[in-house]
């Protein structure tokens, strides 16, 4: 019984800020963008802007003390990617690996037009 | 229509039950390494949770010897399970650190009592701050440091017996 | 009664074998043509038999049947008992081929103005996406297996999944996803007779129509779940399982206007085809992503790799097959009538286009994770990349969706449409200029979002001015539902990317807390029994405009097993909702609040319900006058 209850109170304590906004409006308008492209780590593919996972609510009192602290929102974001990879940010910074991801829309929308341009020169003739 | 592009959906979707085919037969690892292995320990210092027993800090990492920097906590159940294993790289003679991830004294003396106590020092990491500095997506993970505080090797997930030699060799790498 | 189902299976999965071995003879020896009809009403009939037989099971909760024995409890209530028949791997794919052979029967007993030969080779077709699904079942998943000694009494009493939107949502889907199925194998059946024309289009369109319609109420229902379920106000996540029920989506949205061009003007013939393909396989791998359980989701299903190979390798060869016929056949396949750079077609290809292009992105997407797996790479492709580039690109199409009705078919002239298009063009700025002039600088997309929605709503309406409403044709009607559904549901989100008020505090017994045009005030917590749960129930008050309105916002335990969740409390008026979450106590007096005042976030899914009733609207306008066009050939 006194494990359950210890267990509960380990979880229960959370972050300072993981459920506490900034007092600056603009700056938690920052934070909150910044988690919501941020993946939480434990969870079934949720950000952490919307996870009840108390890791999630650790990087959020995280993301929002730096920003508090006056930092970049990209600065925290470099900071994060550089600790846990690309797999941290819902959007994925270009690179070699993302060159294709994001490539792909602009392909798409080509070979539509140049298929559609194709169909119409055909259909008018 | 040109001839080829005819084909070109079905070799489209030949692409496309390539990559869902690999996906399920090699499914990938979905465990996050950190970023930092490699490079130099960030600069944290962790209070002691446990009275006696010193905090950590990361300038005690370039102590000029390896050390093992075990992220663990009481209310973590893989941590009972690889308590026996790091007790038996303490007796190899392997340094051992913790991390205590959102703990309180209390529980974390019970802890050690039931399952050994195998820390030099303990430190108190009462909002993932340290876990997270360090690149850590969970508990327990561990962390082969080296004796001018760079990171040399990760270990992902609890420490099964079989893994013990394993952490010595990277240990001894480390040296 | 388990072996009744099982025999009625074996029954019409040999029929499922002669439909397909008596369409691929009867289109060389035309006396076996006559045949095919009553073997696919029959194969209907009896799978239906099995199905309704594998209910009874469930409602007699007979627990010698493996399948009851694991799924259910004696003492559910009868409705998610008989529900509780589907609710499980084995019976939703039973349910699955159910509707399948169901839609096949009323193809084979209703469909009569396609040429006799396509709609054998149709039917054929349908025998052999059948006789898959059927060897899945009887080889690997056979729901009548009987456990010998039965079991005392049943596993499965999970309250969670005891809610009415769980047990009519996979119907729902399968039955939008059957529907698509029935459009493949009539686009196959055309190819095998190259028989690709209006007569095709016309047979074709009401089941993409009727697919559409559900898959618009299962995207829209499951959207609304979500949002109310996971506490946190968000209703959309690019997640991968919504991606996989939103893939099938967009295809039939494609589908639904190139057919009308084929149907109407007998164009874009190889490309209706190529979407009718697209569609199924769509619908197929959605299947496969969420059974497999390959992408990690919120939405957590019970997962098994070899289900997942079963699914895959029917993925291959039917959509494998459909597009090495597309390309053998396609060539022999007349092009269309011809129209104009300004014209209702070229505005529909430009539609199709579009939607394609954010299908494409779409599934690049979701899937890009996984391939780049295999090259070692580890990333995630989430909400910023959708929005900047499918986003976008579906703002685009929301301007193109407002013009398209106002242009005629086969040539018009821009200067013309340019003039009907003043009033949505006007509306358009005008919103824009007045968010820019009260609400001062707003992020890209919702500005636009905003500004779009009002012009379509605007422009939606224009096709039905000047005209006698009576006599509008209800499929215009349903046109105009359905467009000013886009306008309301963009609105909506919009408006709750812009204006939500979010307000996290840690309050005290007693409490104020401002969040838009509400005070929430929180009177007390009180602990609450269910029937498997313990809660702290929040005791809210929100008052605004001195009117106070109780909210009563759950933090649950479960015990068996040990989770917790939160019950949202929603407060919904005419203009917003206020969603309030209970989180933790401090242990000091003082609960974690989280309170969002959204304002016409509502209007997301309305905006769906008008969609899914235009779509309706169109179905009925289409039977009605086919049955009207038949009746009167009867009488000439």
């Amino acid at each position: 019984m006194s494990a359950v209850l210890a267990l509960l109170a380990a979880v229960a304590t959370p972050a300072p800020y993981a459920y506490v906004q900034l007092r600056d409006p603009a700056q938690e308008a920052q934070a909150r963008a910044l988690m919501a492209e941020l993946r939480c780590l434990v969870c079934q593919g949720q950000s952490i802007a919307d996870s009840d996972a108390d890791m999630a609510g650790d990087m959020r009192s995280l993301v929002r003390e730096r920003i508090a602290a006056g930092e970049e929102p990209a600065a925290v974001r470099e900071w994060l990617i550089g600790r846990y990879g690309d797999y941290v940010t819902y959007d994925p910074p270009l690179s070699a690996a993302t060159a294709p991801l994001w490539i792909a829309p602009i392909l798409l929308l080509g070979l539509g037009a140049w298929i559609a341009r194709a169909s119409l020169k055909r259909r008018r003739g | 229509m040109r001839r080829w592009l005819i084909w070109a959906p079905l070799a489209a979707f030949a692409l496309l039950f390539a990559v869902v085919a690999a996906g399920l037969f090699r499914p990938a690892e979905r465990v996050v390494r950190s970023g930092l292995v490699g490079k130099p320990v960030p600069e944290f210092a962790l209070d002691p949770l446990i009275p006696g027993k010193p905090g950590l800090s990361s300038a005690t990492l370039r102590g000029g010897e390896p050390r093992l920097v075990n992220m663990f906590a009481s209310w973590c159940v893989p941590c009972i399970a690889e308590a026996p294993q790091l007790i038996a790289l303490k007796r190899q003679g392997v340094r051992i650190d913790g991390v205590a991830v959102r703990d309180s004294t209390a529980a974390l003396r019970g802890f050690l009592r039931r399952n050994g106590d195998p820390f030099d020092r303990i430190g108190d990491d009462k909002a993932r701050a340290v876990q997270l500095a360090l690149g850590s997506a969970g508990i327990p993970e561990s962390f082969v440091v080296d004796g001018r505080g760079v990171i040399r090797h990760q270990h992902i997930g609890y420490i099964r017996p079989d893994d013990v030699p394993k952490l010595l060799a990277e240990i001894e790498k480390a040296r | 009664m388990a072996e009744a189902g099982l025999a009625a299976l074996w029954l019409a999965a040999a029929l499922a074998l002669a439909q397909l071995a008596l369409a691929g003879l009867g289109l060389r020896r035309p006396e076996l043509l006559g045949s095919v009809r009553p073997v696919a009403v029959t194969q209907g009939a009896l799978v239906a038999f099995a199905m309704a037989m594998l209910m009874g099971v469930f409602w007699t909760s007979d627990m010698s049947v493996r399948l009851v024995a694991t799924n259910s409890h004696s003492a559910k209530p009868l409705l998610y008992k008989v529900t509780g028949a589907w609710g499980n791997h084995e019976g939703s794919m039973l349910l699955w081929v159910t509707i399948l052979g169901l839609a096949g029967a009323a193809v084979a007993w209703f469909e009569r103005r396609l040429d006799e030969r396509t709609l054998v080779a149709t039917l054929g077709a349908q025998g052999l996406i059948a006789l898959g699904f059927y060897a899945f079942l009887l080889f690997s998943s056979n729901p009548f297996a009987r456990l010998n000694p039965a079991a005392p009494e049943g596993l499965g009493l999970n309250p969670v999944l005891q809610d009415p939107g769980l047990a009519f949502h996979p119907p729902t889907l399968y039955a939008g996803y059957v529907g698509l199925s029935v459009a493949f194998s009539f686009a196959v059946g055309a190819l095998v007779t190259r028989d690709v024309g209006p007569s095709f289009a016309r047979a074709m369109r009401p089941w993409v129509l009727a697919a559409w319609v559900l898959l618009t109420i299962g995207i829209t229902a499951g959207s609304y779940w979500a949002y109310y379920e996971l506490g946190w106000g968000g209703y959309w996540f690019w997640d991968p399982v919504e991606n996989a029920s939103l893939m099938p989506w967009l295809a039939a949205t494609a589908l639904l206007h190139s057919v009308t061009v084929l149907a109407t003007r007998d164009g874009l013939r190889a490309w209706t085809v190529m979407l009718a393909v697209v569609a199924f396989s769509m619908s197929m791998l959605g299947t496969f992503l969420v059974r497999s359980g390959i992408l990690t989701s919120v939405h957590a299903f019970a997962v098994d790799p070899e289900r997942g190979a079963f699914i895959l390798a029917l993925l291959g060869l039917y959509i494998g097959g459909a597009l090495a016929l597309f390309a053998a056949r396609i060539g022999a396949v007349r092009s269309g009538a011809p129209f104009d750079l300004v014209s209702r077609e070229a505005g529909l290809v430009a539609n199709n286009l579009l939607l394609s292009v954010i299908l494409g992105i779409v599934l690049i997407g979701t899937l890009y994770p996984l391939a780049a797996a295999a090259f070692g790479a580890q990333l995630s492709v989430g909400p910023p990349f959708f929005n900047k580039t499918a986003g976008v690109i579906a703002l685009v199409l929301v301007a193109l969706i407002g013009a398209g009705p106002l242009i005629r078919w086969r040539r018009d002239d821009g200067q013309a449409v340019l003039g009907r298009m003043t009033w949505p063009i006007a509306a358009t700025l005008f919103t824009a200029a007045g968010l820019f002039a009260f609400n001062g600088p707003m992020s890209p997309l919702p500005f636009l979002g905003l500004s779009l929605a009002v012009g379509l709503a605007v422009a939606s309406i224009v096709p039905l001015l000047g005209r006698n409403l009576r006599r509008t044709p209800l499929f215009t009607w349903g046109m105009v539902l359905a467009h000013l559904g886009v306008a309301v549901s963009l609105a909506g989100m919009a408006s709750d990317a812009a204006f939500t008020d979010e307000r996290l505090v840690a309050a005290r017994v007693g409490e104020r807390t401002n969040v838009g045009p509400y005070a929430v005030t929180l009177l007390g917590i009180a602990p609450r029994i269910g029937e498997n749960w313990t809660a702290l129930e929040g005791r809210l008050t929100a008052e605004r405009d001195g009117e106070a309105t109780p909210l009563h916002p759950q933090s649950r335990f479960f015990s068996d097993p040990a989770t917790t969740t939160s019950e949202s409390a929603i407060l919904t008026t005419a203009d917003g909702q206020l969603y309030a979450v209970l989180g933790q106590p401090d242990g000091q007096g003082q609960w974690q609040l989280r309170l969002w005042w959204k304002p016409y976030v509502t209007f997301i899914w309305l905006g769906g319900a008008l969609i899914a009733l235009g779509g309706a609207l169109s179905l009925l306008g289409r039977l009605g006058r086919e049955r009207r066009t038949r009746m009167r050939e009867v009488w000439a």
